[in-house]
């Protein structure tokens, strides 16, 4: 090799070098100082919304002259990993979407900042959002959080099916026994593979908080961040109900995936499910049949969680950046705007103010349907809510799976997981 | 090269020119040759055993900031991390020597003159070229209950439908059957290279003797193909302790763990319940197991293979 060459080769790989340095060095200093806030926002349900949801900013962008970088971020657990990552190297949103079920892991990561560090007089949020949706930002006796994307958990029935099962298509299931029965003449009659199908993946926790409210369960939100009521008679009770409809068959053998749900509900594979109201829209626009929606049934009492996600104000940057961002999220909240996202995505629209306005008034009257879940919330109880949430969730999700998939009974499957989540809020315990 | 060596004023004896300059050219060769590594070792402290050293260090402390081996009691108790490694374990053991044999067997078939081989070829390559994602949301239809192309097909001709993906007993089966139709024509092609590369005079002299088919096959062919044959068994056995992608779109680990991988359940650890001091024992725990792994396959194995 002559001397020339390999100078020349040389030069060449400290370039590599170099360049792959540069690349690794990130772009700190550039993305910072313009005035700009970043915003993560995930979309959980069908349909494409994230245009919707990017008009929605654009126009409280707008009105306060603050600009907004919208990132689209996934799923709630796509964009609460992707929150936690940044904020660790300094370079989180400052205003993210996130479920409400979060609260706690947020508070105790030091990732968030108390609403009253930006606003001294929050008393205007006590008007603007119903009293359940209102609670599950509240924590440690601070609000943290304003509510978004809220749902609850309504019941879908297909019309069609119901009248070739020869049954009362406007008279839903309202108790358990009555869920039971239609459901088996509905496959009885051969009216649809399956009777009802309740999901039990990703958010089988929470369709297991409903059935333990309805058999009466208390405190199943947890208190200060403690679950305990997985053990409770009333938990055992609703478990062994939810087996023994998957036992008898009207509902798909081992777990049933929460994505695949409304997708075996809009195919006429179920005639009945039970599924987040923030899927009403989608099913609205892809059902080729007549629908119904209804409260679900009781056992000893009517209940369901509430469910969703509420905008966070992140702890960092300057005093000033907060407060836009609070600024941000208050415009978010407004009536007019929460009406028009109820409307595009299914999602309930998150106060009385809300659904006073002329056009969620009409939409309401149109499609009676939408109003279901606020009559709900009457009876609505606020989600599970723990310390450690991302742990305890999956170890509810795993526990309902191996008892739905025969591994265990519901008493003992239930007594190991209340344990075992004992064991992880260990640290927790006052 | 000797251009570059200045002369010296007065010239030393012969033999004192050689040694010195056969001591500056070697220096020189050494920084060179490591000036030339210098961008690959950046890249590969960088993003390979800084990590590793930074996960150790993470592993070796308490949540709470405490160095201790806390978090390794954690592993030996937890029986999630028995499951995750025992389940990729079996799907291992489910999918390597499966997609070999397989790939081995369609690397013959289309090395043969036979009509429309190039199609054959690409047909079999074709799963290859799709990226992990997209073949799992395939299968995820493939696998859905009632809907999926399977249940119909076993409906039609009578057989009873599984929930494949939703049943403990038949994910973790499900999933290896994808793998193995991923993974068996990528190692087809270097069967096939390895193939091509054999001499025809082998197969000449074999027929000459008399010898069949079969028994060419084990005496030449398969004795010959073994440094191809390590190569793959090596990618195939990591590859099934590192490509998680369909767990993601198919699964999620579930349920109950059933069709969980050690890779997934350490970003599960890392990044939903935002343990990283945990989530590096496991990773640990993962380097362990790969290095044991590639020990064993580069000490023990090297001896039985024949390079030419």
């Amino acid at each position: 090799m002559s001397a020339r060459s390999r100078t020349l080769a040389l030069v060449a790989s400290l370039a590599t070098g170099a360049l792959v340095l540069t690349g690794c060095g990130g772009d700190g200093d550039s993305s910072e100082g313009s005035g700009t806030l970043t915003m993560y926002y995930p979309v959980a349900v069908g349909g494409p919304l994230t245009d919707v949801v990017d008009e929605l900013i654009a126009s409280c962008s707008e009105e306060h002259d603050i600009e907004v970088e919208a990132v689209y971020s996934g799923s709630y657990e796509d964009t609460m990993t992707k929150a936690q990552t940044a904020a660790r190297s300094g370079q989180g949103p400052d205003l993210a979407v996130l479920l409400t079920t979060d609260l706690y892991t947020l508070i105790d990561n030091e990732l968030i900042v108390p609403l009253s560090s930006v606003d001294d007089d929050l008393s205007w949020a006590e008007d603007r959002f119903y009293p359940a949706y209102l609670a599950s930002g509240e924590a440690e006796g601070e609000l943290w959080s304003l509510p978004f994307q809220r749902s609850t958990i309504v019941q879908y029935h297909n019309k069609e099916i119901f009248e070739a099962a020869g049954l009362d298509p406007e008279s839903p299931p309202t108790t358990w026994d009555e869920l039971v029965d239609q459901a088996t003449t509905i496959q009885a009659e051969g009216a649809a593979e399956f009777g009802v199908e309740i999901p039990s993946t990703q958010f089988g926790n929470w369709m297991f908080q409903a059935m333990a409210i309805q058999t009466g369960v208390e405190d199943t939100a947890g208190v200060d961040g403690i679950v305990d009521y997985l053990d409770d008679p009333g938990s055992v009770e609703a478990l062994e109900w939810w087996k023994s409809m998957v036992d008898d068959g009207i509902m798909p053998s081992g777990t049933t995936e929460w994505a695949s749900t409304p997708e075996d509900f809009l195919q006429g594979r179920t005639g009945i499910m039970w599924h987040t109201t923030g899927n009403l829209t989608n099913v609205k626009s892809n059902a080729d049949f007549e629908f119904g929606v209804s409260m679900l049934p009781a056992n000893t009492q009517p209940g369901s969680p509430t469910g969703g996600g509420n905008l966070y104000v992140f702890d960092k940057g300057d005093e000033d950046t907060r407060a836009d961002a609070y600024t941000i999220a208050k415009c978010l909240t407004e009536p007019e705007l929460a009406a028009e996202w109820s409307m595009e995505s299914g999602y309930v629209a998150t106060g009385p103010e809300a659904w006073e306005t002329d056009t969620m008034a009409e939409y309401a009257e149109e499609f009676p349907q939408a109003a279901v879940a606020r009559d709900q919330l009457e009876v609505a109880v606020g989600e599970t809510t723990s310390h450690e949430n991302g742990r305890v969730s999956q170890a509810i999700n795993d526990a309902i799976a191996a008892v739905l998939t025969g591994g265990t009974e519901p008493q003992d499957g239930l007594t190991q997981l209340q344990s075992s989540i004992d064991d992880i809020l260990a640290p927790y315990q006052g | 090269m000797t251009a570059a060596i200045p002369s010296p004023s007065a010239a030393p004896p012969p033999e004192e020119r050689r040694r010195r300059f056969s001591l500056r050219s070697r220096l020189g060769d050494q920084l060179f040759a490591w000036a030339l590594l210098a961008p690959a070792f950046v890249v590969l402290i960088a993003f390979t055993h800084y990590p590793i050293i930074r996960s150790a260090w993470s592993s070796a402390h308490s949540r709470g900031g405490d160095l201790g081996v806390q978090q390794y009691q954690r592993l030996l108790e937890d029986p999630v991390f028995w499951q995750v490694l025992r389940n990729n374990l079996w799907f291992a053991l489910g999918t390597v020597p499966t997609s070999m044999a397989l790939a081995i067997l369609m690397a013959v078939w289309v090395n043969n003159k036979l009509r429309g081989k190039a199609f054959v070829r690409l047909a079999y390559f074709t799963p290859t070229i799709l990226p992990m994602v997209a073949v799992a949301s395939i299968w995820l239809f493939f696998f859905s209950p009632g809907i999926g192309p399977i249940d119909q097909l076993l409906n039609a001709v009578g057989l009873p439908t599984k929930n494949w993906l939703g049943d403990p007993s038949t994910v973790l089966p499900a999933l290896m059957v994808m793998m193995i139709w991923k993974q068996a024509g990528f190692f087809m092609i270097f069967y096939l290279a390895g193939l091509q590369n054999m001499s025809p005079e082998l197969e000449e002299a074999s027929t000459l003797e008399g010898a069949s088919r079969w028994y060419h096959f084990r005496r030449v062919t398969f004795p010959l193909l073994m440094p191809t044959t390590l190569f793959i068994f090596v990618v195939a056995v990591t590859d099934a302790f590192k490509i998680i992608d369909h767990l993601f779109i198919m699964t999620g680990g579930g349920p109950n763990n059933a069709s969980n991988l050690l890779l997934f359940y350490i970003y599960d650890t890392a990044f939903s319940f935002f343990d990283p001091n945990y989530a590096g024992a496991l990773t640990m725990a993962l380097v362990v197991i790969l290095s044991l792994i590639a020990i064993i396959q580069f000490t023990v194995l090297e001896r039985r293979v024949h390079y030419r």
